[in-house]
């Protein structure tokens, strides 16, 4: 018999287990960088029009072409990394902190919390989802700030639901039986015992979020919501070249819609990962 | 049985308030003066307050509720500023091109999802299993806009074979007399072979867009479900009692593990009508998505209020028939209840 393997040494055999998931977490790593560092390290200013003729395809000066305005869509779609994933952070970590302790209590409390903060949940489910984004951008304003308050809105029922299990199943569980008794109260229970406990699931949730939020944002600004031209964010560059794609011009779409999926594909692969990770048996 | 099937109606109703309750509070969000919204940029002072008599909004938050409420059972949404016509109108005309596009996708991710998932389960880890995975988590990375932009332009442009992205119809056909609205539909009823085919073809690269989509969901589901049927015990049975493999994966597996898979179809079509007004704006199609966004664009927020609300509805009814959907096939519903 082996023996029994250490938190690294755990995670180093599922990266060699499954080489996506190495992919996966490179990838990640790319854009992190990219969103760190892209804007200083970016050959042309990404607001400059006219640095090369206008709508040229792919070339050694212009790695992704150049649009309508004669801009450098390398430069425009690096740059727009930090926007795109900077909206979907921020979405999800609102998410986060305020969908967790929801479902916490929801989960530990039970009773009237939780018949309240389920059924609020519900009634969010109850929309499609891209729809309510709509209405609610709709309703307060087309501003950045209003597509990460919708994001995070409709995000807030994984967060609940997540927690909300997690608590319940340990709600009767003789440990916490224990911390009652040697004296935490409901808060220091909530916040110490039961928080840790579901934060692994939570972390898989965080992930598959980032990857939905960041589409999500990309189509709202697609539609024409949120983040304006000429400020460069994956969605909007997509727009801007959709008209140019029946003439041929593919570039101008291409990269960023490219960019795009590969962020969201890295998000997914991550949560698999993580997946994987905390919880051998949900491997899939 | 007839107990089970109440007993989800009424679980659906709090859903159906908490839509039209929601949707009410994103009417009355909007900052500023909800009354200059509705009379439009051109309105004068007197428009202004006589929109506000009309909407009450003048009155405690409680009777404008219960005023709005009102409104909904008489089928009065608002009108458009931009059109003149009342909402409601312009939905309802508007829907069925929405709906035969999600309908189409909808059997068409069906009919490749699940013996996709099917084959996956049947020979898990591999090399089919792991280029199923690869797929459809690719098809739901992609954003529908771009999916929708690469297949104009792959078999628009450069291949030629599907026709221009601009709607349901060439411009040179005219629709078929309206019965059910499907163009496919009505232009069978109508018999008019040519036309079928024109509304066939202007289909195809919307369908497909959606198809991509919601492949994932549907083929996840299908072979985790036929994973955990195939290691069940009954099967095992059927396996030992000889009975040949296709009957046992068909007639014996597959159907109970449909089971989960319907209730997915539930969060499926959430997905659907919220991509559905994406791939109206790539393919300029004329349904309820492109309407939302026009009045969006326009600050006609009458329109795309209704068609949040409607929106809403439409979710929870099909959730409520995927729901029935399932107690009609399990048997064992009718035991627990």
């Amino acid at each position: 018999m082996s023996t029994p393997l250490s938190t690294l040494g755990h995670i180093r055999h599922v990266l060699s287990d499954n080489p996506v998931t190495l992919v996966a977490a490179t990838l990640f790593a790319g854009f992190m960088l990219m969103a760190l560092l892209g804007p200083s390290l970016v050959p042309f200013d990404p607001l400059a029009t006219n640095v090369g003729p206008a709508l040229s395809p792919p070339s050694g000066a212009h790695w992704f072409g150049t649009d309508a305005l004669g801009r450098d869509i390398f430069s425009r779609v690096v740059v727009a990394t930090r926007l795109d994933l900077g909206i979907a952070f921020s979405a999800v970590l609102l998410s986060f902190i305020i969908g967790m302790p929801l479902g916490l209590c929801a989960g530990f409390l039970g009773g009237w919390w939780d018949r309240v903060i389920s059924r609020g949940a519900d009634t969010i489910m109850a929309f499609p989802l891209f729809v309510l984004a709509m209405g609610i951008v709709a309703a307060l304003g087309n501003t950045v700030g209003n597509i990460i308050l919708a994001t995070a809105v409709i995000n807030l029922p994984f967060y609940i639901r997540v927690a909300r299990a997690e608590a319940n199943v340990r709600r009767d569980a003789g440990w916490i039986e224990a911390a009652r008794l040697s004296g935490n109260g409901n808060a220091r229970i909530l916040a110490m015992h039961l928080f840790p406990n579901a934060l692994p699931p939570a972390m898989v949730q965080v992930s598959l979020n980032m990857g939905w939020a960041i589409l999500n944002a990309a189509g709202l600004s697609y539609i024409g919501l949120g983040v304006r031209p000429p400020e460069p964010e994956w969605g909007i560059l997509v727009a801007e070249g959709a008209q140019f794609i029946v003439s041929g011009e593919w570039w101008v779409s291409f990269f960023p819609g490219m960019m795009l999926m590969l962020a969201v594909f890295t998000f997914n692969l991550l949560g698999d990962a993580l997946r994987d990770i905390f919880d051998p048996r949900k491997r899939t | 049985m007839w107990r089970v099937v109440l007993k989800r109606l009424l679980a659906a109703l709090p859903n159906l308030v908490g839509v039209v309750v929601i949707t009410f509070l994103l009417t009355r969000a909007i900052p500023g003066d909800p009354a200059a919204y509705f009379a439009g940029g051109a309105a004068t002072m007197e428009a202004v307050e006589q929109v506000r008599q009309q909407l009450g909004l003048d009155k405690p938050l409680i009777e404008q509720f219960f005023r709005y409420v009102g409104n909904l059972a008489r089928g009065d949404l608002g009108l458009s500023l931009t059109t003149g016509q009342p909402v409601l109108k312009e939905l309802m005309a508007r829907l069925p091109a929405s709906l035969e596009m999600v309908l189409l996708s909808l059997l068409l991710a069906c009919a490749i999802a699940i013996p996709m998932g099917v084959l996956a389960a049947t020979k898990p880890g591999s090399w089919f299993d792991q280029l199923a995975r690869l797929i459809t988590t690719a098809g739901v990375s992609l954003p529908t806009f771009f999916t929708g932009l690469l297949l104009a332009y792959v078999f628009y442009f450069l291949l030629g074979w599907a026709p221009a992205p601009l709607g349901r119809l060439d411009p040179i056909f005219s629709p078929p007399p309206t019965v059910t609205g499907l163009y496919l539909i009505d232009a069978a009823l109508a018999g008019d072979r040519a036309l079928w085919w024109a509304a066939f073809k202007q289909l195809i690269l919307p369908v497909a867009t959606m198809t991509i989509f919601v492949l994932a969901p549907i083929a996840r589901m299908t072979r985790a479900s036929m994973i955990s049927v195939l290691s069940a015990d009954f099967v095992r049975t059927a396996r030992a009692s000889g009975l040949r493999p296709s009957t046992v994966l068909v007639r014996y597996a597959l159907r109970n593990a449909l089971l989960p898979v319907v209730t997915t179809l539930g969060m499926v079509f959430g997905f659907m009508i919220g991509s559905s007004v994406i791939i109206e704006k790539v393919f300029g199609w004329p349904g309820v998505g492109s309407y939302a966004i026009d009045a969006l664009t326009a600050s006609d927020y009458a329109p795309v209020q209704g068609f949040v609300l409607t929106m809403g509805i439409l979710f929870v009814l099909l959730n409520l028939l995927v729901d029935l959907l399932y107690v009609l096939i399990d048997p064992r519903v009718k035991i627990d209840a």
